[in-house]
């Protein structure tokens, strides 16, 4: 069947998944749907001990078994220890047929290929896969699906019980001996713990691993000891340098410059940017350089920003220290400045839930003003493409993308015109996994592309002659015209992964790559 | 003559031929001009692969507009007069003379340009000339340079070479290209060529770059050579005839032309005494302006 964003969903993956081809962004709003919980084994006893000496005693109690569903979050970045400490624990046990479903998995687990090879994980949920376990699900060698997903996605199929997960890992900084779990001290601080709020609500068995074990209470908790069963205190969860590094230098490269200028004159040049305006963007170097331009304009205007929420970093903490922002609402603390300013009292944590979910009452993301995103793609019809490489290989996560694109009034994706000599801007993305219809304009270092459904914003851009203004499909031709216009990649048959939508649907599948002899 | 002679060349951007990747398309940056490079920057055993590349690139990439000058390599080296050929068969906009001490040297390469010219059936007089002065004795020979070839539209301090032959270094003062530079610009001006400033190599101080332009742009120098992208905004805005220059100009023109036909030769414009003196200044800052892209008037 062909879906709302015209990529074919083979019958036999619908039939598989159960799902359904996506069908537009508000195709399940207002659908009301039952909230799923986890079975609570009540503690009542005052001589209960939450405490187990290592992994496999966590993994006895909690009854592992082949087949099972095992969850963890992202918050140490490539500095995570956790999701293979465990894996490897799981294989020794000889347990099979694992559904690993992390919050995204990167390069710091290379280490589960072979794990996946012999099939000890089957199954594989995240936001998306950086690495070599990428490579690995492109190559055919996980056995069942990949199903890739947003933050907000991601909660969404928790609550509704479309994961049901058997036993969630929590990674934390620090906790106490009855659970309560924090994401500062100790000595991996990565600020806040939003990802896992959603697991210690929905999953089976919650299992703490702290390498700080604190005093009771360890207050206030992030995520409480009401919602866990067991806390394992290891050596290590993380590699402090890897988890948080300082700010980025901002960038010197004109390229990007030039793309953060014309950002931050497309922000200020449409009507959302007024006092108490709100806003989300990036960590990429035109991403933190637009905020940086931005900034200057807030001043001279004397305009203020009334909330910045999502992954956050330094430029945004000192619109914060400044006085420039109201309160920012933090997901994920992409730096050291953003660790440490979790203390600023108006800057608060939010739950990935709170943040992104679909399937709530609202999310912070309906009340975005701006969003600034980058993609590896983008086509004549908005679509993005933020996970498979123009190769074929799955290479890149959702993250937040598809969630905050949808929620924002004007939705901004920043893009080099080409990558290489890959043009960006083409034809067709090679895997949809933001639709066009949620993204408004595209900056490109030759140009920028309003989405023609959003006339009032090109208006705006016309009016204000503030930057070089082309179609999307201008943008394309000239990529093409530069570097030529790309064969197809090649793929075998077999499907490895689905993009879903927010709401559940199938936004796109990813195939097995061709390898050429 | 060659239209181009006195195109707009706010900024001149060095590429190093050898590295592709940069030279694909710094039009996205909006130089006036590009320098591909032979010389300096690129390896000697890479030389002949960077020839490649300038070829093909010239050949092959829409430069949209840009002014393409090829630097070749000194004339007491073997390979300037294969850069030539290599350059003009690619149909390059302009050469640069690389350490141009006398009259003679500029004639040699014209010699070889036009023998290009013929050999590659290229418009004979396309492939302009401008002329590096490296040395004391370059910057002594200034006005006869200026004057060697028709088809030569400018005169280029380099200033890194230039100091150490006055056995000094880069102060950041400026003070030790002062001489040269005002006697360049009067040599420029005197023959009615253009002038332009040496490299500002330090990456990290866009404050002193910017002091910098602001003072070649006061000396009357036409444009800068520079080394990155990031250093164009700031010479176009110093450069970019401001809004009050340019309709202070427009009434210029204007009353000037006016006056002129009631017979009155000196009169005022907003408080200031104006006389027929003012009318090629006033002119030239309109065309810079237009050239500029911040005045769309008739005049």
């Amino acid at each position: 069947m062909i879906n709302a964003v015209g990529r074919e969903i083979p019958d036999e993956i619908l039939k598989a998944t159960g799902k359904e081809p996506f069908q537009g962004n508000n195709y399940k709003n207002g659908v009301p749907f039952r909230r799923q919980g986890p079975i609570i084994r009540p503690v009542m006893e005052n001589t209960h001990n939450k405490l187990v000496k290592d992994i496999h005693e966590a993994l006895v109690k909690c009854k592992a078994h082949n087949g099972m569903t095992i969850s963890f979050h992202h918050h140490f970045r490539e500095g995570d220890l956790i999701v293979n400490m465990v894996m490897e624990e799981i294989h020794k046990m000889g347990i099979k047929n694992i559904t690993l479903a992390a919050t995204s998995l990167g390069k710091a687990h290379d280490p589960l290929v072979p794990m996946i090879e012999d099939g000890t994980i089957t199954r594989i949920e995240a936001s998306g896969v950086r690495g070599k376990i990428g490579q690995a699900i492109s190559d055919g060698k996980l056995k069942g699906l990949a199903i890739m997903r947003s933050h907000g996605g991601r909660v969404r199929s928790l609550v509704t019980g479309e994961t049901k997960v058997d036993i969630a890992f929590i990674g934390a900084p620090t906790s106490d001996d009855y659970g309560n779990l924090r994401g500062i001290g100790g000595k991996t601080n990565c600020g806040v713990l939003s990802y896992s709020h959603v697991d210690g609500d929905c999953a089976e068995y919650v299992v703490a691993i702290t390498d700080c074990l604190v005093p009771f209470p360890n207050f206030p908790a992030h995520i409480s000891m009401t919602k866990v069963d067991y806390v394992c205190v290891v050596d290590a969860i993380g590699i402090p340098e890897k988890i948080a590094t300082g700010a980025a230098k901002p960038t010197t490269d004109q390229r990007k410059l030039m793309m953060a200028e014309y950002c931050t004159q497309v922000v200020v040049n449409t009507p959302y940017f007024k006092e108490g305006f709100s806003y989300q963007t990036g960590v990429g170097g035109a991403s933190i350089a637009s905020t940086i331009s931005l900034t200057k304009i807030m001043e001279e205007r004397g305009i203020k920003m009334g909330f910045g929420v999502g992954g956050l970093t330094k430029p945004m903490c000192d619109l914060l220290d400044r006085g420039m922002v109201r309160v920012l609402m933090d997901t994920q603390a992409f730096d050291l400045d953003a660790v440490s300013n979790v203390i600023n009292p108006a800057h608060h944590r939010i739950t990935a839930g709170a943040y992104a979910n679909p399937f709530n009452k609202g999310a912070f993301v309906n009340k975005l003003d701006y969003v600034i995103l980058a993609s590896l793609e983008v086509d004549v019809h908005f679509n993005c493409n933020v996970v498979v490489g123009s190769d074929g290989v799955i290479t890149g996560a959702q993250g937040g993308h598809p969630d905050t694109a949808q929620g924002a009034k004007c939705t901004i994706v920043i893009c080099p015109l080409l990558q290489g000599r890959i043009p960006a801007i083409c034809s067709e993305v090679t895997t949809v996994t933001t639709p066009g219809e949620s993204v408004d304009v595209v900056v490109t270092d030759y140009g920028v592309a309003v989405n023609p459904n959003r006339h009032d914003l090109l208006e705006c851009l016309q009016k204000a002659d503030c930057v070089p203004l082309k179609t999307i499909e201008e943008l394309r031709d000239i990529a093409y015209a530069i570097v030529g216009e790309p064969e197809p990649v090649q793929f075998e048959d077999r499907i490895v992964g689905i993009i879903e939508a927010r709401d559940g649907t199938i936004m796109d599948v990813v195939r097995q790559v061709k390898h050429y002899g | 003559m060659n239209p181009n002679m006195k195109r707009l060349r706010r900024s001149m951007m060095f590429l190093n031929c050898q590295k592709p990747g940069l030279i694909k398309d710094p039009y996205v940056y909006a130089p006036d001009s590009i320098m591909l490079d032979l010389e300096d920057a690129v390896a000697e055993r890479e030389k002949d692969a960077a020839r490649y590349s300038l070829y093909h690139a010239l050949q092959e990439i829409d430069y949209r507009g840009v002014e393409r000058v090829v630097r070749i390599n000194g004339l007491d080296t073997d390979l300037w007069i294969e850069d030539i050929r290599c350059s003009v068969a690619g149909g390059c906009d302009a050469i640069r003379i690389p350490k141009t001490e006398t009259a003679e040297d500029v004639q040699k390469v014209e010699a070889a340009v036009i023998a290009a010219e013929k050999e590659f059936g290229a418009e004979e007089g396309r492939t302009l000339i401008m002329a590096a002065l490296e040395s004391a004795k370059g910057v002594m020979h200034a006005y006869e340079i200026c004057q060697a070839s028709p088809r030569l539209f400018g005169i280029a301090l380099s200033g890194g070479d230039y100091t150490k032959d006055l056995q000094t270094t880069i102060s950041g003062t400026g003070v030790e290209l002062m001489g040269a530079r005002q006697h360049m610009i009067i040599a420029a001006r005197a023959t009615g060529v253009q002038c332009f400033d040496t490299v500002y190599t330090n990456l990290n101080d866009m404050e002193g770059f910017r002091r910098d332009v602001e003072t070649i742009h006061t000396m009357g120098f036409d444009g800068k050579s520079i080394i990155n992208p990031r250093q164009i905004p700031i010479v176009h805005e110093i450069y970019t005839p401001k809004p009050k220059d340019i309709i202070f100009a427009e009434k210029v023109v204007r009353e000037i032309d006016t006056k002129k036909a009631q017979g009155i030769g000196v009169f005022t414009v907003d408080g200031k005494m104006i006389d027929i003196a003012f009318y090629d200044g006033a002119k030239r800052t309109l065309a810079l302006a237009k050239a500029s892209g911040v005045y769309k008037g008739e005049l």
